[in-house]
């Protein structure tokens, strides 16, 4: 992985010949190569520019006029999505969240984040480019704390709006780790359960009882794996603990790595942030000068535990935690086999806790002030603080800190959103819902979120956000199993078709029963999912779709366009049908 | 432990070992339960899903999910017939699959799956995908347009073979079978004798100059469905 990224990066390209030298150098069959460099949509077999321009094309940047900025690329450059200009500098590329939403329209420029991207602002960066070539130029002023680290130098916003001092406490460095070395490894687990900690990418399962597994696995070696692969559309509270506590959240790894007697760990980053990885590299450099990490840290003989980041490469599925182990051990990003589960066989077969970020940065707060004080945070079945993302129709987005079993409506409230008609809650695999959910908790029993809240104002159209959030799925599918595979492809299908006015009332239950397949038959979290844009917005907008679904007055099937059927027929004879002279205008 | 699982599928009760996968329990109790990615003699790969059962009310491939004392097993309920039949249906819409003029016609396990399923038509819209042939090999073809990305090919060569002349490359909609070259067979260290040119379900790895050679009609599934060689075991 590490190979084609550094060919792909200076090169361009990871070509055929490319592909048969490593393919050659590591001793490893020349399909294995290609198939991972034809997996990664960082990776590409045909040349691309000198610089990448990537712009986002989420839903959310799309409410905010991307495709304004879309244009004057369009336009300045000569090309469009998928190409690169003639003289081979520059490439356009049309890509999923880049973890920006509260500052959309964005794009990445090779590694450099541009926010706020208007339609002047993207002409400015052509003609920047063609004088200098050198996107870190681009950058004229910084974003607020450490995105003005000399490392980072970006223009990125933390919008740190509503900070609670659980997940963003700073501590005392070290501290955390201090307290843990002081126990027994069984103790810190203890603690950890005590404090009734869940995962907080999604799935909520707790953080003790997953690193208890992975202790009692027999294993030579163990391995925490951090997942920073934040890719679920209008999630970007990774971005901030990455930038703001890193320590935080490293501390938490190490803490991890005592627990279940790990010598590593790896930070698994995603692409789309590489513009923190000098940051990183330098805040993990500082703890093992500190002796926070690496031989004996603080002192305690036989803890030793470094970590080492793992660059992603453009694939949403990698988020999933196998499809994560797979990608960091140098394979395409397919989910693996369960059982068995990563805490028995995960990272090159040995015994592996993945965790989310946010989970990791709850870590240190738990050892520091003791698993009561986290408990008594939140709600009876989700104790503690949650990060939410919330980006779209707001006047404050941003992250906010809250606690667990706040209703949602105090949430929109905070967030500047209460005229939402609808909400997607927990990102494209989460729910769209409405008004009447609103009174919602927001908590593992209720209403379930990885932390992604995108608001939807009046007037906007959550067919069009469902469409979206499929073409999302069908392009972010590993291929793996059938469901999600094809699945995606014929729920988009049918959904563009009423969405054209050419669907019929028996769609919808079409609709209703292929999404269930779908999400039953799938092999992965992300098939399991993959439907529910559809499906929820089936069951909680179903009047915006029978409004779409209409049976045609002129007693034809409404998927059948009568009038392209007589179209050729009229070219022929001279004029016009006299049956369906008018069929058009009348619908 | 005790070397003896019980489990019930679809109300039977059977015995099992540590360590089966469902599929393979059910397998020796006479139990069929459908299948198109797995073979007997190959690692479980759990792509097509076709195996999908509801263990305990929740659907598992029945091809990766281990036993374990006391599971209760539905395979063919209503509710996970219909979910086999919508994945068989995808099956046929995302590929290319003319079975009245394909060679494979009647030894098609992916043909037998629909006929067993009483499909005459698939529910979903046709994709027509443009795939192409690979016709480079003096001994072996490749039909793209037939592939259900099973792997089995891709295990067989890596296990059974120990070459590794398949894979696949892209993902998504766009996921294909790839050879171990820059684009052809030919210039693999494929053989003719390769396990891996056995094992295709459909008719996407095909030898030449065999074909036809046992005709239409007396083929492996054109008297008994696919199944019945399991079946068979329990009536025994």
């Amino acid at each position: 992985m590490d190979i084609v990224q550094a060919v792909q990066v200076r090169y361009g390209c990871v070509g055929d010949e490319a592909i048969d030298l490593i393919a050659t150098t590591v001793s490893t069959p020349r399909v294995r190569v290609a198939s991972l460099v034809s997996f990664y949509a960082f990776f590409s077999s045909r040349p691309r520019g000198k610089v990448v321009i990537r712009l986002c094309n989420d839903i959310i940047d799309r409410m905010h006029g991307s495709a304004r900025s879309a244009r004057a690329f369009f336009d300045d450059l000569g090309i469009t999505f998928g190409q690169t200009t003639p003289d081979g500098m520059i490439s356009l590329e049309s890509v999923p969240c880049i973890g920006l939403s509260d500052q959309a329209p964005a794009a990445l420029i090779n590694d450099v984040p541009v926010t706020y991207l208007t339609s002047d602002a993207a002409h400015d960066i052509v003609m920047q480019l063609r004088a200098h070539m050198d996107p870190q130029k681009l950058v004229k002023s910084f974003g607020d704390g450490n995105n003005a680290h000399p490392l980072v130098h970006s223009v990125v916003r933390n919008n740190i709006r509503l900070p609670w001092p659980i997940i963003f406490s700073r501590g005392v460095r070290g501290e955390a780790i201090r307290k843990a070395l002081g126990m027994s490894p069984a103790e810190v687990i203890r603690t950890v359960k005590t404090a009734r900690l869940r995962g907080r990418g999604g799935a909520g399962f707790p953080t003790g009882m997953k690193w208890e597994f992975c202790r009692a696995a027999d294993g030579a070696r163990k391995f925490v794996l951090c997942n920073a692969d934040e890719g679920e559309p209008g999630t970007f509270k990774d971005r901030v603990l990455l930038t703001e506590r890193a320590d935080r959240l490293l501390a938490g790894m190490t803490i991890a790595g005592y627990a279940i007697g790990a010598a590593g760990g790896i930070l698994y980053l995603r692409g789309e942030y590489a513009y923190l990885r000098a940051f990183l590299e330098d805040v993990l450099a500082t703890r093992r000068r500190d002796h926070l990490l690496g031989e004996a840290i603080l002192g305690k003989k036989g803890f030793d535990f470094d970590i080492r980041i793992q660059m992603g490469a453009g694939a949403y599925v990698c988020g999933e935690e196998t499809a994560l182990i797979s990608s960091c051990e140098g394979l395409r990003g397919d989910p693996k086999t369960r059982p068995p589960f990563p805490a028995q066989k995960g990272y090159l077969g040995f015994p592996t806790v993945v965790n989310n970020v946010e989970t990791l940065c709850c870590v240190p707060k738990i050892l520091e002030e003791g698993p009561a004080t986290f408990g008594g945070h939140g709600s009876s079945g989700s104790s503690g603080t949650k990060l939410l993302s919330i980006s779209g129709d707001c006047s404050r987005p941003g992250i906010y800190e809250v606690e667990f079993g706040i209703p949602l409506n105090e949430v929109l409230k905070l967030a500047g959103a209460d005229d939402a008609i609808a909400v997607q809650a927990g990102g494209p695999s989460g729910q769209l819902i409405g008004p009447k959910d609103y009174a919602r908790k927001i908590c593992f029993d209720d209403l379930a979120t990885g932390g992604s809240i995108m608001t939807f104002g009046p007037g906007r159209d959550v067919l069009k956000t469902a469409a979206c959030f499929m073409d999302f799925f069908v392009d972010e599918s590993c291929g793996y199993c059938t469901p999600c595979r094809v699945g995606n492809v014929l729920l988009k299908e049918r959904l563009e078709r009423i969405r054209s006015g050419r669907g019929e009332p028996g769609d919808l239950d079409y609709l209703q029963r292929l999404g269930t397949t779908v999400k039953t038959a799938s092999r992965c979290g992300l098939g399991q999912t993959s439907a529910n844009p559809v499906l929820t917005s089936l069951a909680n907008f179903r009047p915006r779709y029978e409004a779409m679904v209409k049976a045609n007055k002129d007693g034809f099937n409404s998927s059948f366009d009568v009038r392209a059927a007589v179209s050729e027929a009229e070219g022929i004879a001279g004029h016009s049908s006299v049956i369906y002279p008018q069929a058009t205008e009348e619908r | 432990m005790s070397d003896r699982v019980t489990l019930t599928i679809d109300n039977v009760q059977l015995q099992g070992r540590p360590g089966q996968t469902i599929l393979e329990a059910a397998d020796e109790a006479g139990i069929y339960i459908p299948r198109l990615c797995h073979l007997r003699g190959l690692q479980p790969f759990g792509s097509c899903r076709v195996c999908t059962v509801m263990v305990n009310g929740r659907p598992q491939a029945a091809c990766t999910q281990p036993i374990s004392q006391g599971m209760v097993i539905e395979s063919s309920t209503e509710q996970v017939r219909e979910i086999r039949k919508d994945i068989i249906d995808m099956l046929f819409v995302e590929g290319n699959h003319f079975c009245m003029f394909c060679e494979k016609s009647g030894n098609c396990e992916l043909q037998a799956m629909a006929y067993r399923f009483g499909i005459t038509a698939p529910r979903y819209p046709y994709m027509f995908p443009s795939r192409s042939v690979d016709a480079s090999h003096p001994d072996i073809m490749i039909d793209h347009n037939r592939c259900i990305r099973c792997a089995r090919c891709v295990r067989a060569s890596r296990d059974l073979d120990g070459k590794e002349v398949f894979g696949f490359v892209n993902r998504g909609p766009r996921k294909e079978l790839a050879v171990n070259a820059a684009a052809r067979l030919v210039d693999t260290n494929v053989d003719v004798t390769d396990q891996a040119i056995d094992v295709c379900p459909v008719g996407a790895l095909l030898k030449k100059r065999i074909g036809y050679a046992v005709p239409i009609g007396q083929r492996k599934y054109d008297h008994t469905p696919i199944g019945s060689e399991i079946e068979g075991a329990r009536s025994q």
